[in-house]
């Protein structure tokens, strides 16, 4: 059974330090991984994507519409933007934070309002998060995603693993402590 | 021990595993990674080079002097080095020479896709493409192999899917091989008519016939077989996805080593299967040589050569495509393309040029790429590296022509300009002109992730070395002193006064910015405290600080306000607020 699980989010915010960290605990819990992740242009305030797959055999990195198991998105509007993507049934987890992509800033765009309300009228399995909050009460708002990350250990039922470990081998000794605290209260949420 | 690895960091171990012992690259994504890796085995000399044709050349140099050589570049990077490829490929190596080729079929990050398989018939190197991280590791070892035994570089063409895919991979040792020795041989490494003619006929009666025996037998081309109903002739990613989508209810001609392409084994695979499939990404490479062999087959009559393939688009186009029940969320989901970042320093000149009226801009590849972006709005063309600066000068010459008063300006980075704006800047001052040039120097090579280039002051392995001054290069090819500004992009006022300077010249003109990159990490680090803050009594919301094009920077409920977390400090906003109603705070 392969499990897949799609990461959506702003150029910046780290979803490419969580995959990293999600992507080695799977490999020590002896899962074969494959995920991918694009990088360049992209990731400068960009939308970006990054998709994991896990099971005893898995051959494409890909996922495609209506196939991703679990969905986290870092930020709202990027949950709208990739939610046909997600599995009829599957589960969407939402930072309910706001980014202001350019085409808004200038006007050109609007920022949608009821992005959450409208979310939940269509997907059942769905938890509303604010990771950026939480960081922040930890003093420390780049610690956003490690909160994302425990939330999302949590939904994926992989608390077996040894994430601490994972996020003190990913990080700077300095930044362990707070790091940890995120990781314990995004599995709280 | 098995290791989870991207394609690109399992070619770089590949290499180190195969006693390659020199690596040449100029980045380019997906490709940069491979020789970030390789410059930490500490075996292997491994360079930055100006650009890939450098690159190419430094390579195939280490390769004839003995070394086994490894060579990186993005698809587009191999049109610039293709001189040196077609060459070699006549010359031929001492050391194996492998060329690296990361092609981009989703153009992620690339102003065009090419399929660069079509450089192996044409130029008549070997070629081979991985499927994964796997297969990257141990395909380089085979490359390195076949390009010593058959006397011939090898291209070796991965995509971005396999580049910045992380699979298991199974760590082996290194294998030294040494630096072999070299005895000169004018008959092979001078490529003079006489002896280019002799080498041409040797290729073609000697090493493409013994190439393709060796593709009908090596084990990199091999069938699974599965049910026989339908065959699938593949390669790269593309065997991986339809492997995801059939699974065992086919079997499979996969193909590792594909120029030449094994012409016996795809005719014995195509008489056992009932029903052809090729499945390939991009051009129908492998397709079209079936067909050439009097195969019946299905591909691109069903399968996009554009974009990227998955197994959703091969379940649609070859098995059935039926409407999914998906979600969808009834809002109007606003675009998010990439932007200038908070902080860099190369909106301040590109907010002075988006004031001017009648002027053009010849822009380039890199970051900057991002000025032609609403609000800053400032580009015409970017076509490749380079160009920045040579096409601005045909865009005058154009304009003289037809009696246009239009002003050029030509943007390149520091690193585009090391690449291959200096020579354009040669054309330039050569062939007269009044032209604008500007050079964004930032310090790095940042687009790619922030890599050493000749203005740095460092080396791929982190040595310090010369850093290569581009003013004093300015100066020396000629453009007059008083026609030089070197300018810090974070003061307008400076950044103003040199544009119109600028403006105005009738010889050609040159602005330095200087400023480095925001997010380089000593930068980050000096600015961490410094940010602007919008105080609301004096904004007015006339909105000139959203004519900078700063993400870090909105108007929500009618309140101007500036996320700290983005906010560097710059003080662009401030500069333009005609109110005073930005400060900047903190040290």
């Amino acid at each position: 059974m392969v499990k897949s699980l799609l990461l959506v989010g702003v150029g910046g915010q780290g979803t490419i330090l969580v995959s990293k960290i999600l992507s080695q605990g799977l490999i020590k819990e002896g899962y074969d991984v494959k995920m991918s992740e694009i990088h360049g242009m992209a990731q400068r305030g960009g939308s970006v994507t990054t998709q994991i797959r896990f099971g005893e055999k898995v051959y494409s990195p890909s996922i495609g519409t209506g196939e991703a198991d679990v969905m986290i998105a870092f930020e709202k509007v990027e949950a709208a933007r990739y939610l046909q993507q997600l599995k009829k049934g599957g589960r969407l987890i939402v930072n309910d934070v706001e980014m202001y992509p350019l085409p808004v800033l200038t006007g050109k765009e609007k920022y949608p309002n009821g992005v959450i309300e409208a979310l939940k009228d269509e997907v059942e399995n769905i938890k509303v998060i604010n990771a950026r909050k939480v960081a922040e009460e930890l003093g420390e708002v780049k610690a956003q995603n490690i909160v994302m990350l425990g939330c999302l250990v949590k939904a994926l039922e992989l608390e077996n693993i040894d994430w601490i470990e994972l996020i003190k081998a990913n990080l700077p000794e300095k930044l362990h402590e707070i790091n940890i605290k995120a990781y314990e209260s995004g599995l709280n949420l | 021990m098995k290791k989870l690895l991207t394609g690109n960091e399992a070619i770089a171990r590949g290499a180190y595993e195969a006693g390659c012992t020199v690596a040449c690259a100029y980045p380019g994504t997906p490709s940069t990674e491979i020789l970030e890796n390789v410059s930490t085995y500490k075996e292997i000399y491994s360079e930055w080079s100006t650009n890939e044709k450098v690159a190419l050349e430094v390579a195939s140099g280490a390769s004839i002097g003995g070394a086994r050589s490894l060579v990186a570049m993005k698809h587009v990077g191999l049109n610039v080095a293709a001189d040196p490829l077609f060459t070699m490929a006549y010359e031929g190596v001492n050391g194996g020479l492998v060329v690296i080729t990361a092609d981009e079929p989703g153009l992620h990050s690339s102003q065009n896709a090419q399929d660069n398989r079509l450089y192996a018939p044409h130029s008549k190197a070997a070629l081979m493409e991985p499927s994964d991280s796997q297969e990257c590791k141990d395909f380089v070892k085979y490359a390195f192999e076949i390009s010593e035994q058959f006397d011939t570089p090898v291209i070796f063409r991965v995509t971005t899917r396999v580049c910045h895919s992380k699979g298991l991979v199974e760590l082996g040792e290194r294998e030294e091989v040494g630096i072999k020795e070299y005895s000169k041989n004018i008959r092979k490494y001078i490529m003079v008519p006489a002896n280019s003619k002799a080498k041409q006929k040797e290729i073609e009666h000697d090493r493409i016939p013994s190439l393709r025996k060796y593709s009908n037998n090596t084990p990199l081309n091999r069938i699974e077989w599965g049910d026989k109903k339908i065959g699938i002739i593949t390669s790269g990613i593309s065997y991986l996805h339809a492997k995801e989508v059939f699974g065992d209810e086919a079997s499979y001609l996969k193909i590792g080593f594909s120029y030449p392409l094994p012409d016996e084994m795809i005719k014995k695979f195509a008489k056992t299967v009932d029903k052809l499939y090729v499945i390939e990404e991009s051009e129908p490479y492998i397709e079209n040589f079936v067909k050439s062999l009097g195969i019946e087959c299905i591909g691109k009559e069903f399968i996009p050569a554009c974009g990227e393939l998955s197994p959703e688009i091969i379940r649609n186009v070859l098995v059935k495509d039926e409407a999914k029940d998906v979600y969808k969320a009834d809002i109007e989901v606003p675009s998010r393309p990439p932007a200038l970042c908070a902080g860099c320093p190369h909106r301040g000149i590109f907010y002075e040029v988006s004031k001017l009226k009648d002027v053009v801009v010849t822009s380039d590849i890199g970051c900057y790429t991002l000025g032609m972006a609403p609000p800053l709005n400032v580009g015409d063309t970017v076509i490749c590296m380079g160009a920045g600066i040579s096409a601005g000068l045909g865009f005058e010459k154009a304009f003289k022509l037809a009696g246009v008063d239009k002003k050029v300006f030509g943007f390149v980075g520091d690193s585009t300009f090391f690449h291959s704006g200096m020579t354009g800047l040669v054309n330039a001052v050569y062939n007269k002109t009044n032209m604008v040039m500007v050079i964004l120097d930032n310090r790095i090579t940042a687009m790619t992730g922030h890599q050493q280039n000749p203005g740095t002051g460092k080396t791929l392995m982190g040595e310090v070395t010369e850093i290569v001054d581009i003013e004093a290069i300015v100066k020396a090819v000629g453009i007059k002193e008083e026609n030089i500004r070197v300018v810090d992009p974070y003061k307008l006022e400076e950044t103003k006064k040199a544009v119109k300077d600028a403006y105005e010249a009738t010889e050609p003109f040159v602005i330095i910015t200087k400023q480095p990159c925001a997010l380089i990490k000593e930068v980050q680090r000096r600015r961490k405290n410094m940010y602007c803050e919008v105080v609301e009594d004096k904004c007015k919301k006339c909105k000139s600080c959203l004519k900078i094009g700063c993400p870090a920077i909105s108007i929500r409920d009618n309140v101007v306000s500036i996320d700290r977390a983005q906010c560097n400090g710059c003080t662009i906003c401030a500069q333009v607020c005609p109110f005073d109603a930005i400060e900047r705070m903190g040290e």
